[in-house]
């Protein structure tokens, strides 16, 4: 359905004095879909993951320089392309209430989304749904609750009635039963048949819905696991970054992993985990890792085994 | 392959041009300069002779010998510009500087003396705002009974506000800082803090605020003189020159108008160009853009 | 309800304080001024007049009084609808400002949408085309403008259309001889024409740099992005999301730039000879009508605060975000 190989994402900017500087955010990213599945992208906040919604939409910022390929239903996604099925197969399920026009009713909003048939009448189904009184209707973004501002987004994307829905970081900030509601919401949608990409830094709602995760690190997918690999000690996961994310998480060993991400100004050409990982060698240092298959999945490490 | 062939070409032509923006930025400031300069220099340095009357080369077309054409007295209108400009840069810097002056002095006191004191402050500024710039010149000039000292003194008076507000809310802004905070716990005394953290702060944001309202001022200062309210008519400012021309327009003499006209605005347009570029070089928010 | 009778009353104590206060300090520096009132009033015939009438005008104006006695002296009269009498105009301050005033504010009207609409158009052209060199152009055009002389504008307008193409006459607002009442509308529209242009190319640069701003900054958000990933675009996306954006803030900034409309009113009166209120701040000024002079300042700044009020009510009546603020 979705195939994004070798991906790339930098931004000029302007550094001290009278110097320009490439800066890279994302660096030949590989990640896949296929129909009906629920692929999640997780990773820590900041290491680029909207960038990965935004290239696949074709809505990265004019100073971004973009290289590599994305296919959708094994075609090319060319500028023409994306911009014809924005909105209509592809839709993005946005971060905040801030991705609404401040000055329109949000009812409004949502019916605007719709592509085929009556925009009222799927605007309310919709509502009703969702839990969305009818009189949400008729207010304005900032008069939304939390809660409700998740849901108005989560009814765009449904409105659309899309093949394919992005949602960036669509839990945050909300409470457990509403989280909860949202991830069914998300899981229904596959099950009718939509293909979800579910980006987010919560791996433990990520594993309650999605079949495959991708393991995302600055700026980059380090492993491509199915969701049943993270269990016990995270023996069946294949990279040390996946693993340790694993053990991070206070039902588990609650370990912290040392060290912290680097910035996009400083990586290194080697592999971007080997000053962090337990298993680098010199060679790490010397050379990025390809992507490559291992037990049915993905990693990007030279000693996974 | 995905990439766009035109996001590459663009971001490569942005790397080969011959100057960069900041080059170019340090570049407009230069050139700005230099032409204001050789204006002031020009009007100093001038030759009294040019605008000596001149009876045999009266109402004369602009030419190669008076570029900008002669007058009804034979006087040369470029010499007479320069003059002129040179004057109002001079009563213009007057202006500015008191402005700047009333600006440091209202917007200190806005933010460091308390509540009471700022909201006075702002209630001033409100009163200034609430008059038309013009009128409060003409009542200011009124008051004075016309003349250079009424017009500096309503420049003077009359383009504090703005930059005051600017100044207010800087210094509110690096007296929270944590270093500020700190040496005032350790015991520096105010002056000190004054003198070692707050005006540092303050050289940039009184530097672009004087460089933006100086064009202003000499704007303003040429219009009441060409009301008739400013400068006295003897005076050479380009305000009586231009105010002067306007009894010869109908016979067709769009010269005495014209150049001094786009002289003025060049000068104007200049202070200007180097305030914003200035602003771009020193504020870094906006130089990324 | 009670919370906008309460917005409307916190303005219109704000509003007397600002006038009080104008007027004290505006009747100060014109006590102060130089320029001896009485000689003012006599004008030429002042050799004809003995130091003894003289003193007798004086007294009966209350000249001699303490500044403070005059003062409210003063004060009293305009509380009670008396401006004084215009000494140049030989009629009340209040008739001299009302007739002046019907001229002036046909003038600004015409430049104030005029420049409204083409500043607002150019503005969101700009943005629009945001890097390209239409926007430079645009751009280049409006700060250019911004550093134009408002009366040298006036003059090259007099050369070309008055002198060179002969299309408009040269100054006077009513042709000498005519009387005021047998004016005709379509001299009336000929002697308006000129100087609502000038103040109309004048006014366009602010406006059009601010909306450009403004529409830069919502093109920009996070909201016109998702209305991309929406499928939006073009035409319909701003139409949309921009337009609604951006078009509060531009009729704001053209009712809160009141202060540079009278300014500029001014100078074009001045350089076209149009019989407006700026003409008669001028004169005033010149001629020493201190009367007319106080007159002016108050009404100048009642208009200026009503473009602020205006500018005000409609922020807090339009936008939903200013609604919740009150708290519905």
């Amino acid at each position: 359905m979705l195939e994004v190989s070798d991906l790339s994402i930098s931004f000029n900017q302007y550094i001290s004095g009278l110097k320009q500087q490439e800066l890279n955010v994302i660096s030949s990213l590989d990640v896949s879909l296929n129909k009906g599945e629920i692929l999640a992208v997780v990773g820590a906040s900041g290491s680029g993951k909207s960038l990965l919604a935004h290239a696949i939409l074709g809505i990265l910022p004019s100073n971004a320089n973009m290289s590599g390929s994305i296919k959708y239903q094994g075609e090319q996604l060319t500028k023409k392309r994306q911009a014809k099925l924005r909105g209509k197969e592809i839709a993005l399920i946005p971060q905040s209430v801030n991705f609404l026009d401040p000055l329109m009713h949000v009812g409004k909003q949502v019916e605007a989304s719709v592509n085929r048939g009556n925009p009222e009448n799927i605007r309310k189904e919709i509502f009703a749904r969702l839990h969305l009184d009818e009189e949400v209707n008729k207010m304005y973004p900032h008069q939304l609750s939390g809660g409700m501002a998740r849901r108005v987004l989560l009814a765009t994307a449904i409105a659309s009635d899309a093949e394919l829905i992005i949602a960036d970081e669509p839990t945050p900030g909300l409470d457990p039963t509403v989280i909860e509601e949202a991830l069914k919401s998300f899981r229904e949608l596959a099950d009718n048949g939509h293909t979800v990409m579910f980006i987010t830094h919560d791996i433990e709602s990520a594993l309650t819905i999605a079949d495959k995760i991708a393991v995302f690190y600055a700026g980059t997918t380090v492993e491509v696991a199915s969701t049943k690999d993270f269990s016990g000690k995270g023996e069946t996961l294949r990279h040390p970054y996946s693993k340790a994310l694993w053990r991070a998480l206070p039902q588990n060993d609650f370990t912290p992993i040392a060290g912290s991400q680097p910035y996009p100004d400083e990586l290194s050409t080697g592999c971007l985990y080997a000053p962090r990982c337990e298993l680098s060698t010199a060679e790490c240092f010397k050379i990025q890792p390809v992507m490559r298959e291992l037990r049915e999945g993905m990693v990007r490490c030279i000693h996974a085994t | 392959m995905m990439n766009t062939p035109n996001v590459k070409a663009e971001s490569y032509k942005q790397k080969s041009t011959f100057f960069n923006r900041r080059q170019r930025t340090i570049f407009i400031i230069a050139v700005a300069s230099i032409f204001l300069v050789s204006v002031v220099l020009g009007g100093i340095l001038i030759d009294e002779e040019r605008i000596t009357t001149s009876l045999n080369s009266r109402n004369l077309i602009p030419s190669f010998e008076h570029i900008f054409g002669t007058d009804w007295l034979g006087r040369d209108m470029f010499a007479r510009t320069i003059m002129g400009l040179t004057l109002s840069i001079g009563v213009g810097l007057l202006g500015a500087i008191g402005s700047v002056i009333i600006a440091l002095i209202l917007g200190m006191i806005a933010a460091t003396m308390g509540n009471v004191a700022d909201n006075i402050v702002s209630w001033l500024i409100d009163l200034f705002l609430s008059v038309p710039h013009l009128v409060i010149l003409i009542l200011i000039s009124f008051m004075f009974g016309g003349g250079f000292k009424g017009i500096v003194i309503g420049l003077m008076l009359t383009h504090w506000p703005s930059l005051a507000r600017v100044i207010r809310a800087e210094v509110m802004q690096v007296r929270s800082a944590e270093y500020v905070q700190v040496s005032m716990r350790m015991g520096k005394s105010r002056w000190w803090v004054a003198a070692h953290h707050i005006f540092p702060h303050l050289i940039p944001q009184v530097l672009i605020g004087f460089m933006l309202l100086f064009p202003h001022v000499i704007l303003h200062e040429a219009a009441v003189t060409f009301l008739g309210l400013g400068l006295s008519p003897h005076e050479p400012a380009i305000g009586i020159i231009l105010s002067e021309s306007m009894k010869y327009l109908s016979s067709g003499m769009w010269w005495l108008a014209f150049f001094p006209g786009l002289s003025l605005l060049l000068v104007v347009r200049s202070f200007d160009t180097i305030g914003s570029n200035l602003r771009r070089f020193i504020d870094p928010s906006s130089s990324n853009e | 309800m009670r919370r906008f009778g309460r917005f409307i009353l916190f303005k219109g104590i704000k509003m007397a304080t600002l006038l009080v206060a104008i007027s004290f300090i505006s009747f100060l520096l014109m006590k102060n001024s130089p320029i001896d009132p009485v000689q003012a009033y006599i004008g030429a015939d002042m050799l004809n007049v003995s130091p003894e009438q003289r003193e007798e005008i004086a007294e009966y104006w209350g000249l001699n009084d303490p500044f403070m006695v005059q003062f409210s002296n003063w004060s009293t009269s305009v509380l009670s609808g008396d401006l004084g009498t215009s000494m140049i105009y030989r009629i009340p301050v209040s008739e001299v400002i009302g007739e002046r005033f019907t001229n002036s504010i046909i003038l600004m009207l015409v430049a104030w949408s005029l420049s409204g609409i083409i500043g607002f158009v150019l503005g969101v052209v700009s943005a629009m085309k945001k890097g390209t060199w239409l926007d430079r152009l645009i751009q280049w055009y409006c700060y250019t403008l911004a550093s134009t002389p408002t009366f040298w504008m006036g003059l090259l307008m007099l050369i070309v259309f008055s002198v060179w193409l002969g299309w408009f006459p040269i100054g006077l607002g009513v042709p000498a001889g005519v009387l005021t009442e047998d004016v005709t509308l379509s001299s009336r529209i000929q002697h308006l024409i000129l100087p609502a242009l000038t103040l109309s190319i004048i006014g366009v640069s602010n406006v059009a740099l601010h909306t450009r701003e403004k529409l830069v900054d919502v093109l920009e958000s996070d909201y016109i992005l998702f209305a991309k990933a929406r499928g939006e675009s073009g035409f319909l996306l701003f139409w949309r999301h921009g337009l609604r954006n951006i078009a509060l803030p531009a009729i704001t900034l053209q009712f809160a730039g009141f202060s540079e409309l009278f300014g500029g009113a001014v100078l074009a009166e001045q350089v076209f000879s149009y019989p407006g209120l700026g003409q008669a701040t001028v004169d005033a000024g010149i001629k020493g009508d201190v009367p007319l002079l106080l007159g002016i300042v108050i009404f100048s700044t009642i208009f200026v605060f009503a473009g602020n009020l205006i500018a005000d009510l409609i922020y807090y009546i339009v936008d939903p975000r200013m609604k919740e603020k009150r708290g519905t």
